[in-house]
C-alpha cells in the first residue's frame, strides 16, 4: 500500500528530464517533491498514474506495477488515486457540481442521491458550498484550485497526488490548502505526494521531502534533515540563495 | 558547377523530401490514432451518454449554413443551366442539371467544405484547449478513456449527422432551383419535374449520402486528431485548428474523386 518508483527515466527527444529516479512513499505518508521549475516534477507525478510512460524503470502503486497494467486495470487503479492539477484542469463546459460528479459516475453502484451527498461533502471540505451551479470561468484561481481538490477527493481515494497546489495563491489561501492536505492525511489516512516549490508549504505538510535536481533525486529527508543539509545545491534552493547553487557548479 | 546547382536545387529538394517524410509520418500517426479510437468504440457505456449531445450540436450548428449554401447553389445552377442550353437543348433539362449536380456533387462537397471550417475547426479548438489545459489528463485520472468520451461520440455524430444535413441541403437546392425555374425562366412545374425525373436514379441519393457520411468521418476524425495531439499553449491550439480545416478540406476533395472513380 505505497508508491514506489524504481529507476524511472524519461526524456523528450534529446532532453533528459528524469534520470534513474528512485523514490518510495510509504503508506499514510506525505512526501513533498521540491525543485525549481522545469526540473520535471510534473513529469514525475504523471508517471505515477500512467499519464506519461517512462522510458525505463518501474512504477508500483498499491502493489500494482503501473508500467505493465492493461488499460482496464489502469483505470481501475486510477479510481483509487486522486490527482490535483496545477491549474485545476476543471472541465470548463461543466458546472462545479458536474465536475465533481464526473469521477463519482465511474463508481459502480453509486446512485444519484449518494453522488449528490458526496459532492456536497467534498465542497464543504474545501469551503466551497454554494458554488455548485457556477461554471469554472466564474471562479477565481484559488477557488478553482479548491474545486479541483474537491473533485479529486470526492471519490475518497487512497492516494492523492498534488501538482503545485499552492503555487500562485495568496498566503491565506495557501495555508487553507495546506491545512486541507493535512486534513486529508489525518482524517482519511491517504498516502500523498505533493509537488511544490514553496518551502513553507513543504515544511507544513510533508513527513519527508525529496529534492529533484538535474534529473536526479538530490536529497531525501525529513524537514529537519533538509534544513540541516550541507549540500550547497540543497541549501541554495531551500534558503532561496541561488549564489550557493552556482558556486558548486562552477 | 554541380556545387552551384546543389546550392540552388538543394533547398527545394530537401524541402520536398522533408514534406514527404512529414506527410508519411503524419499518416502513420493518424493511422495509430484511428486504431486507438477504433478500440475505444467498445467502451459503449462511456460514449453513449454523450453522443446525442454531440449530434444535436453538429446538427444545430450546421443546418443554417448548409441550407443557406444549398439555396443559393440551387438558384445559380438553374440560371446557369438555362444560359448554357440556349435553345440547343430542351429547357426542361434545367431540372436534370439541378437535380443531378446538387445530389451528386455540390450538395455533399460544398456542405462538406463549409462544415470542415465549422465543425472541424470547432472540434480541433475544443479538444486542443482541453489538451493544453490538462482537461484530457484530468479525464484520464477520473478513469475515463478520453478517446471514448471525447472523440468517439464526435465521430459518430459526424457520420450520422452529415448525411442528414446534406439530405436537407440537397432538397433545399432542388426546391430553390425549381422556384427559380418557374419564376425567372420560361419553365412550368411539370416541365421542371419531368427534367428532374428524366435521368434520376435512386442510387443518386445513396451516392450523396455515402459521400456525406465519409466527409463527416473525415472532418470529425481530422479535427479530433489535431485537437487531441496538440502540444503547447494557446498558439498551438490555433495551429491545430488551421491544420484541421486545411487537411480535412483536402481530404474531402480526395474522397470526392475516390467515390467518383469507385462508385460511378
Ligand atoms: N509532453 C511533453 N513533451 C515534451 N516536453 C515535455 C512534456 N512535458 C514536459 N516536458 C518538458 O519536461 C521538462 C520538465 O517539465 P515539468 O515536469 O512540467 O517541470 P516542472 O518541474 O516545472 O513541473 C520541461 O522542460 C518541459 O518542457
Ligand atoms: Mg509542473
Amino acid at each position: 500500500m505505497s508508491i514506489l518508483l524504481e529507476g524511472i527515466s524519461k526524456a523528450f527527444g534529446s532532453k533528459v528530464v528524469l534520470d534513474r529516479i528512485d523514490l518510495e512513499v510509504r503508506e499514510g505518508e506525505t512526501v513533498a517533491v521540491i525543485g525549481g521549475s522545469g526540473v520535471g516534477k510534473s513529469v514525475l507525478l504523471k508517471t505515477i498514474v500512467g499519464l506519461l510512460e517512462p522510458d525505463a524503470g518501474r512504477v508500483v502503486v498499491d502493489d500494482q506495477v503501473v508500467t505493465e497494467l492493461s488499460r482496464e486495470h489502469l483505470y481501475e487503479l486510477r479510481r483509487r488515486v486522486g490527482y490535483v492539477f496545477q491549474f485545476a484542469a476543471l472541465f470548463d463546459s461543466m458546472t462545479v457540481k458536474d465536475n465533481l460528479a464526473m469521477g463519482l459516475r465511474r463508481i459502480a453502484g453509486m446512485d444519484a442521491e449518494e453522488r449528490a451527498h458526496r459532492t456536497e461533502e467534498a465542497l464543504r471540505l474545501v469551503e466551497m458550498e454554494g458554488y455548485e451551479g457556477q461554471l469554472p470561468g466564474q471562479l477565481s484561481g484559488g477557488q478553482r484550485k479548491r474545486v479541483g481538490l474537491a473533485r479529486a477527493v470526492a471519490t475518497r481515494p487512497k492516494y492523492l497526488l498534488y501538482d503545485e497546489p499552492t503555487t500562485g495563491l495568496d498566503p491565506v489561501t495557501t495555508s487553507v490548502i495546506d491545512r486541507l492536505i493535512l486534513k486529508m492525511d489525518e482524517e482519511l489516512g491517504v498516502t500523498s505526494v505533493v509537488v511544490t516549490h514553496d518551502m513553507t508549504s513543504a515544511y507544513r505538510v510533508a513527513d519527508r521531502i525529496a529534492m529533484l535536481y538535474d534529473g536526479r533525486i538530490r536529497f531525501t529527508g525529513t524537514p529537519a534533515e533538509i534544513q540541516a543539509a550541507d549540500d550547497p545545491i540543497v541549501r541554495g534552493f531551500v534558503e532561496g540563495r541561488p549564489e550557493l547553487m552556482q558556486e558548486s557548479t562552477a | 558547377m554541380f556545387r552551384a546547382m546543389n546550392g540552388v536545387w538543394g533547398a527545394p529538394i530537401a524541402w520536398v523530401g522533408r514534406s514527404a517524410l512529414g506527410t508519411a509520418g503524419g499518416f502513420g500517426q493518424f493511422g495509430r490514432f484511428m486504431a486507438r479510437v477504433g478500440r475505444s468504440v467498445a467502451d459503449t457505456r462511456t460514449w453513449s451518454a454523450v453522443v446525442v449531445v454531440q449530434m444535436a450540436r453538429i446538427g444545430v450548428s450546421s443546418l443554417p449554413i448548409a441550407l443557406f449554401i444549398a439555396a443559393f447553389t440551387g438558384i445559380v445552377l438553374a440560371l446557369q443551366a438555362s444560359y448554357t442550353f440556349t435553345g440547343a437543348v430542351p429547357l426542361y433539362f434545367v431540372g436534370v442539371l439541378v437535380g443531378k449536380t446538387m445530389l451528386l456533387e455540390l450538395g455533399p462537397v460544398l456542405i462538406g467544405l463549409a462544415l470542415a471550417g465549422r465543425v472541424g475547426a470547432n472540434i480541433a479548438a475544443e479538444l486542443g484547449t482541453m489538451r493544453v489545459t490538462e482537461q484530457i489528463d484530468a479525464l484520464e485520472t477520473l478513469a475515463y478513456d478520453p478517446l471514448a468520451y471525447l472523440v468517439v461520440p464526435r465521430i459518430i455524430a459526424g457520420v450520422v449527422m452529415f448525411p442528414l444535413v446534406v439530405a436537407f441541403a440537397d432538397a433545399t437546392g432542388v426546391v430553390a432551383g425549381w422556384i427559380t425555374a418557374i419564376n425567372l425562366l420560361d419553365l412550368s412545374t411539370p416541365e421542371f419535374v419531368r427534367g428532374l425525373r428524366l435521368f434520376f436514379l435512386p442510387f443518386d441519393v445513396t451516392y450523396s449520402m455515402i459521400k456525406a457520411g465519409s466527409f463527416g468521418l473525415a472532418v470529425t476524425a481530422i479535427g479530433s486528431f489535431y485537437g487531441f495531439t496538440t502540444r503547447g499553449g494557446a498558439e498551438a491550439v490555433g495551429r491545430s485548428t488551421t491544420q484541421a480545416v486545411v487537411v480535412s478540406s483536402m481530404l474531402i476533395l480526395v474522397l470526392d474523386a475516390f467515390w467518383a472513380v469507385t462508385l460511378l
